[in-house]
């Protein structure tokens, strides 16, 4: 069996986490060289993800590289990257004994993994099985500290997923059925490529049903709502730097099997139109967020709690649907990747600094220490949607779509955007500015030479490239996102 | 193959067994009943499997019906006994909708799946598979329901399988499905995965939402 390039970001970062898992970790203060590995894996996968994107894009079996996943491939690739270093910066804070050292750092790269296979995958049943070995292992990685609470938040994130990604396999199988007097039997009843290819004549009633369970089925896993409510307690427990990737990536993933499953159901055209039901999603996961900011008081629930209305907002764009509006959309899931993760890891270091999560112990973080607390001040305002970042672009894109198709829709969307917005400067001057609250550093905090600094660098790294992404995004990627949105339609 | 020929019955009895064992789940009072209960419907389950393999001729079905047998039947029910005797639970299900609504709501539900799947399938479909697809539904219903009205953890977890024991009667009951085996095998280790997890972490409450009906939860935060 020829092993093809793509199959090899799978592979590497799970042959990595068996490394990970051998590896004797110390008591997790002294032992570096483990979060080190972590790193180098991470890092082998971006180059891996780099030299894909100049490969030709095809199918190689389960697998198939195009214009839709590869961007994603590679933002993923640079968070994972960006996440490594972070957590080799704060990793000793976390007081892991040997045991959650090695199954943390384990999962986060078995997660990794099902990640870039879930996005790589052509044959949906291997593209359920990813995202669920993606649930597994950020349910191990949010359960990790063992505390009640980190159980509670593991077994509710566990349960709700448990449900969604069931019916996600429910909605797989009734595709299958539709599609199975076109196609026959064998693996192309499950190929994406040959479903989009016969989707105009198979049953568009089955076709209906299946996007239906499909939606719901993955929604849940990408936080909209009503099946949210696992995300902020899910993000609120677990190792700081785990946030990252649950937002940046998981969410994303869910969503994009959400986009491959539109593409096919939008190829009939008697089926179900399923613009109106992502709209409805999509506005009420916006506005219900955008009103319960309002009230947060921990910062990591604050955050979660955005990464609601974004998912919502980039699920809006979808159902607007046209190459305008959907590529706001893939442009909204790749910036809202790279800011919130810039902002999770700038709110995990300084609550490493300030010994608390609570919005009332983190304030004047820009006056205390001002490499860190205006990069959080900037990942705030990028994620209220404020220029020169790529959210402001992808809003403005999609206020301009709706306007033009449906323009009626603009009156609950500008709520949500203004009413969010709102919110999340609000808690930015209270983070932010203002009286410095006292430091109470968690033990073992930013013990690296050069402290902080390795903790402040990811997030700097991410405001730059989503300000790039939006004002000088490279020739090809531009065409390539292009293409991805006709793509989804 | 239609009404009348033995393929047809015999795999309609056994997928119609399935489906009766998910109400036998509703109306249970104590929980070892419900874990019983549970067994019988995994052994119902693989018995499907193996006829729906033996009639499509798909020898990959057999795995999946071993599998099922030997997770479902077996080896998930014990190790759910030795955790109740570990806790000493209390064995009553505290229900939070009553034994009669349950059994009502589940026959709507059933209703609603037949209405569902019938007609969409009109055009195309064998007979026997849509019939299957329905009786899925239903259990894949019916098992939600069931997590949505009990309290405790352990009947929850008993509900979410029984929702996957659906979807494996839906997965085997589609003629050539690629990737059935695989798909039944990842979606068990799931549920091996939650069972493991109330086993080590001795969860014994219930999940608190299920619904947004309880936001105020989270204002604390």
């Amino acid at each position: 069996m020829e092993l093809h390039l793509p199959w090899l970001i799978v592979f590497l970062p799970w042959g990595g986490a068996v490394v990970l898992a051998l590896m004797p970790h110390g008591d997790g203060q002294r032992g570096r060289l483990p979060a080190a590995v972590n790193v180098g894996v991470a890092a082998a996968s971006l180059v891996l993800a780099l030299v894909v994107m100049g490969e030709e894009f095809g199918q190689q079996g389960w697998t198939r590289t195009d214009a839709l996943n590869l961007p994603f491939v590679l933002v993923g690739a640079v968070i994972g990257l960006t996440t490594a270093c972070f957590s080799f910066a704060t990793v000793a804070a976390e007081r892991f004994d040997d045991l959650r050292a090695r199954a943390y750092h384990a999962a986060f790269q078995v997660f990794m993994g099902a990640q870039y296979l879930a996005l790589l995958s052509d044959n949906l049943g291997v593209m359920w099985v990813a995202i669920e070995i993606a649930t597994l292992a950020s349910v191990l990685m949010v359960a990790v500290h063992g505390t009640a609470a980190a159980v509670e938040a593991a077994w509710k994130f566990f349960i709700l997923c448990g449900v969604g990604i069931a019916l996600a396999l429910f909605g797989t199988i009734l595709l299958y059925l539709a599609a199975q007097p076109v196609v026959g039997t064998g693996d192309p009843g499950l190929s994406w490529g040959a479903l989009v290819a016969v989707a105009s004549r198979c049953d568009p009633g089955v076709l209906s049903l299946a996007f239906v369970f499909l939606l719901v089925g993955y929604g849940t896993k990408a936080g909209l709502a009503p099946l949210h409510s696992w995300l902020p307690d899910a993000e609120a427990e677990g190792p700081l730097p785990i946030n990252a990737v649950l937002s940046g990536l998981l969410l994303n993933a869910a969503l994009f099997a959400v986009l491959r499953a539109k593409a096919i159901v939008g190829a009939h055209p008697g089926a179900l139109p399923p613009g109106p039901l992502l709209v409805a999603f999509g506005l009420l996961s916006l506005l219900l967020a955008a009103f319960a900011l309002w009230r947060r008081r921990d910062a990591r629930r604050l955050l979660a709690w955005s990464s609601i209305e974004h998912m919502g907002l980039a699920t809006f764009a979808f159902g607007i649907g046209g190459p305008a509006a959907s590529l706001a959309g893939l442009l909204h899931m790749l910036g809202h990747s790279l800011v919130k993760s810039a902002a999770f890891f700038a709110v995990g270091a300084a609550a490493h600094l300030k010994g608390s999560q609570k919005i009332a112990d983190i304030g004047g973080l820009a006056t205390s220490h001002p490499g860190l607390g205006w990069a959080l001040a900037l990942a705030m305002a990028a994620l209220a949607g404020l220029p020169p970042f790529t959210l402001f672009l992808s809003e403005f894109s999609m206020v301009v779509a709706t306007a033009a198709s449906q323009p009626w829709l603009l009156l609950p969307l500008g709520l949500g955007l203004l009413v969010a917005g709102g919110a999340l400067v609000t808690a930015m001057q209270r983070l932010c500015l203002g009286e410095p609250t006292p430091d109470r550093p968690a033990e073992g905090a930013f013990a690296l030479p050069g402290g902080l600094l390795w903790a402040s660098i990811p997030t700097w790294l991410h405001l730059v490239l989503a300000a790039l992404l939006a004002l000088a995004a490279p020739a090809g990627l531009a065409a390539l996102l292009r293409d991805g949105a006709r793509m989804v339609g | 193959m239609s009404f009348g020929t033995p393929a047809y019955d015999v795999a309609h009895l056994l997928g119609g067994g399935v489906l009766l064992l998910s109400f036998v789940l509703l109306y249970q009072r104590r929980l070892d009943a419900v874990i019983s209960a549970f067994a019988v419907q995994g052994a119902l389950l693989a018995a499907a499997a193996a006829w729906q393999g033996y009639i499509q001729g798909a020898a990959g079905l057999y795995v999946t019906a071993a599998i099922a047998f030997v997770a479902k039947a077996v080896a998930i029910p014990l190790a759910l006994r030795l955790l109740l005797g570990r806790l000493g639970l209390h064995r009553t299900v505290e229900t939070a909708l009553g034994v009669g609504a349950s059994l009502v709501a589940a026959v709507a539900l059933v209703g609603l799946s037949v209405l569902v799947i019938l007609p969409i399938t009109a055009g195309q479909a064998q007979a026997l598979t849509r019939e299957d697809m329905a009786l899925a539904l239903s259990v894949v219903l019916l098992g939600m329901l069931m997590m949505i009205t009990r309290r405790n953890a352990i009947s929850q977890v008993i509900g979410l399988m029984s929702l996957e024991n659906g979807l494996i009667l839906a997965a085997v009951g589609v003629t050539g499905m690629p990737l059935v085996v695989e798909l039944s095998t990842a979606a068990l280790v799931l549920m091996v995965a939650v069972v493991a997890g109330v086993v080590v972490f001795q969860i014994r409450d219930r999940l608190e939402t299920l619904d947004t009906s309880l936001l105020d939860r989270l204002r604390g935060g």
